[in-house]
């Protein structure tokens, strides 16, 4: 086990001490949005989709001076304020500007504002377009505190942030029940994994009396074994809770009935991806404890199983791409299990994972905006020569995500395929069917939309999107394209910085000369071929068959987690919660109103002194007088 | 000798107690409440008489104003009410009940 080598930042200086603006612009947006209420009805989407723009040119500006220092000075930390300075403890608010950080913000900015350019053409017509983008604006400034700080405790701010921007935004249609309930399940199951976390960082302020990352790394080398171990899980119970890993996947297929682009920029390209960026960051409490690590491998490849198997039960698009996204984060987090070797393909999956599949929800969102709103895939087909722009941006995240040579997934996966192989033959094996997989319900995706014969409604006229959302696809499918080839040789090198390894040899070109490579070709090949039999040689049918074997009744229930968790804990906690009520309405609440009851029955009694006639009062204070004049003569006698 | 101020200035306070517990006419109730001042005030002048002091007359002089400015108050409510119901009978439940 080596310890990692991670680099100390440095203070910022000039335009480094600005970095608060990445995060102001976006938050002051949401807020003037949210606060002008009707005044900003008119500009407030223009001036939405600037912020993130302005934020994407700030990151630019760091990220190319952070390519120009030497490597060893590449972290930049800037101090903007003390947050909590009392008796020992003391919490300063700064932003880490790192080889790591700074990829997350330019694929935060940059991907967000590509998805905020196509919310204006897909949410044009919603009353309460303002609304939305000020809760886009709100969850890009929460990401990006969660990417920038230096401190697990400000982390933790943006963590929350983006919870709730999440649920803000699955629920934005609120007045769907199926909407409204699918935001508070989402934010119910993020706070068992905001436990994990919370747990983490009181572990970290008893064990090093700080929670930022430098007393952390510093700290974690001289950890006792148990405590590194606990605090690993706690942080895998954390990541688990936000990137939808097994056990705590069940939200994701749910967030799906927020719009489009939420699903495209939170569930898919970014907010899912923090665990992973939680884990990377990390890397020295991973390092110091192997279980915890393994643990994390293990999750990875149990939700790329899952994630997979679901993508292929599924008929509802929306949902397919929502299983295929946990499935990829499994890989993600496969990657991050294996520990320093496997940290730079993590990123590196994570950023071609944020284009190709940002670029393929976007490109649902595309088809669903042709055909009214349908996201029954078995009322498509045949849409590629509707939509020609939709379906070419959209094959070309469909030929990434399967990792066809040279396009982007295609490297980033075979890279984590052959760390896990190196690491963990059962593991490398797993993956490897992960990729068949993703194959096979991929391929079953592209011809039950775009191939085929029209099982369309009637009244549908499916048509091309307005050039505000294709504009944003054909970015993305740029990227989705070349950003593979891009980023392959760099990256490793680039994430040294953080604690990665650099691998030997990286070039441009896909690695042809090792085995492993053809045999993950093989293996998709086989899934493109048996997805294209099934789905694409013959004709689907528009209703989705009754009669199917128990595995795809599984993927159609979500593998039955839900059924699980509502017997073992819904119910239990309906049962309890109606027992605790019916006490309180029979026990506490007829306790209280029996003395209430009393003290009216006695008012009842009293009131018959109180009758309006002058000479029974009368009589009364005689009675009164007297009764006072004996008792004082009695206490003259004693 | 004090004993017959005393036997007369209960004898007093009784009809004036009684009258204002078993009349009904409202200004008959406030001749026997006047009385009932009367006889305490009696008792007051008397003692002041027995033990050689001025305390009791001052204390009377009190009970007379009191008294005084009661029957202002006290009579002109009764005409207004007389005026307004054609009646002065104490047992009209109504009159002591909101």
């Amino acid at each position: 086990m080596t310890t990692l080598e991670t680099i100390a930042p440095v203070a910022a200086t000039g335009s480094f001490a600005y970095a608060w603006l990445l995060i102001a612009l976006p938050l002051a947006s949401a807020v003037i949005l949210q606060a002008g209420g009707r005044l900003t009805d008119r500009w407030g989407h223009l001036l939405a989709v600037l912020t993130p723009v302005a934020s994407f040119g700030l990151g630019l500006v760091y990220f190319l001076g952070l390519m120009g220092r030497p490597e060893a000075e590449r972290a930049v930390d800037a101090s903007v304020y003390t947050w909590i300075a009392a008796g020992g403890w003391h919490f300063e608010v700064g932003l880490l500007l790192d080889p790591l950080s700074i990829l997350f913000v330019l694929l935060i900015t940059g991907v967000g504002s590509l998805i905020h350019v196509y919310s204006l053409g897909y949410m044009a017509h919603d009353p309460n377009r303002r609304r939305f983008f000020a809760y886009l604006n709100l969850f890009v400034a929460a990401m990006l505190i969660l990417v920038l700080a230096d401190d697990y405790l400000v982390l933790f701010v943006g963590w929350e942030g983006v919870g709730l921007a999440s649920y803000l935004l699955i629920s934005f249609w609120q007045e769907r029940p199926r909407a409204a309930a699918a935001g508070k399940k989402a934010f119910i199951v993020h706070r068992i994994g905001d436990l994990g976390l919370l747990m983490g960082i009181f572990t970290m302020l008893a064990m090093f009396g700080s929670s930022s990352f430098a007393a952390v790394d510093e700290g974690a080398a001289g950890l006792a074994p148990g405590w590194a171990c606990f605090l690993g899980f706690m942080l895998l119970l954390g990541a688990c809770g936000k990137s939808a890993q097994v056990p705590l996947q069940t939200w994701l297929l749910d967030a799906m009935e927020g719009p489009t682009p939420v699903s495209a920029l939170i569930h898919a390209a970014t907010m899912v991806t923090a665990g992973v960026y939680l884990v990377v960051r990390s890397g020295a409490v991973y390092d110091q404890a192997p279980a915890a690590q393994l643990a994390v491998a293990i999750v990875g490849t149990v939700t790329l199983l899952a994630g997979a198997w679901i993508g292929c039960a599924k008929d509802d698009i929306k949902k397919v791409l929502a299983g295929s996204t946990m499935s990829q984060i499994g890989y993600m987090m496969l990657a991050a299990g294996i520990g320093p070797a496997g940290y730079a393909f993590a990123i590196f999956h994570l950023l071609t994972h944020g284009f190709f599949k940002a670029d393929m929800f976007l490109g649902a969102g595309s088809v669903m905006h042709g055909t009214g709103d349908d996201v029954n895939m078995r009322h498509y087909g045949a849409l590629a020569k509707v939509m020609p722009i939709t379906f070419v941006t959209f094959a070309a995240g469909y030929l990434a995500i399967i990792g066809v040579p040279f396009f982007s997934g295609a490297y980033s996966k075979d890279h984590i395929i052959e760390a896990a192989f190196e690491h963990n033959a059962v593991l490398g094996s797993l993956a490897l069917l992960g990729a068949g997989v993703t194959a096979f319900y991929m391929t079953r995706l592209m011809c039950l939309t775009f191939f085929g014969q029209k099982r369309w409604r009637e009244g549908i006229r499916p048509h091309e999107s307005p050039a505000a959302m294709w504009v944003p696809l054909v970015v993305l499918a740029v990227g989705a394209v070349i950003g593979g080839m891009a980023l392959n040789a760099w990256i490793s090198r680039w994430l040294v910085p953080i604690g990665a390894e650099a691998p030997e040899h990286a070039t441009w070109l896909p690695d042809f000369s090792n085995p492993l490579s053809w045999a993950v070709l093989a293996v998709v090949a086989v899934g493109v071929v048996i997805g294209w039999l099934l789905f694409g040689r013959r004709p689907a049918p528009d209703e989705a068959p009754a009669a199917v074997s128990p595995l795809v009744l599984a993927g159609r229930n979500d593998l039955f987690f839900d059924a699980a968790y509502d017997a073992a804990l819904v119910r239990p906690g309906l049962a309890l919660a109606t027992g605790v009520a019916y006490f309180d309405d029979h026990g506490v609440d007829r306790a209280v109103e029996s003395l209430g009851g009393a003290a009216l029955a006695t008012g009842r009694r009293l009131r018959r002194l109180q009758n309006g006639h002058v000479r029974s009062y009368g009589l009364a204070m005689l009675i009164g007088v007297v009764a006072v004049g004996v008792v004082l003569a009695l206490l003259q006698l004693v | 000798m004090p004993d017959l101020y005393l036997v007369l200035a209960s004898t007093l306070f009784v009809i004036g107690l009684t009258g204002f517990l078993i009349r009904r006419n409202a200004l008959i109730v406030f001749m026997s409440t006047e009385l009932m001042l009367n006889a305490a005030n009696l008792v007051f002048v008397s003692m002041s008489h027995v033990h050689g002091v001025l305390d009791g007359q001052v204390a009377a002089f009190f009970v007379m104003v009191v008294a005084a400015a009661e029957v202002v108050i006290g009579l002109s409510l009764i005409v207004t009410i007389f005026r307004a119901r054609r009646s002065t009978s104490v047992d009209n439940e109504i009159l002591l009940k909101g």
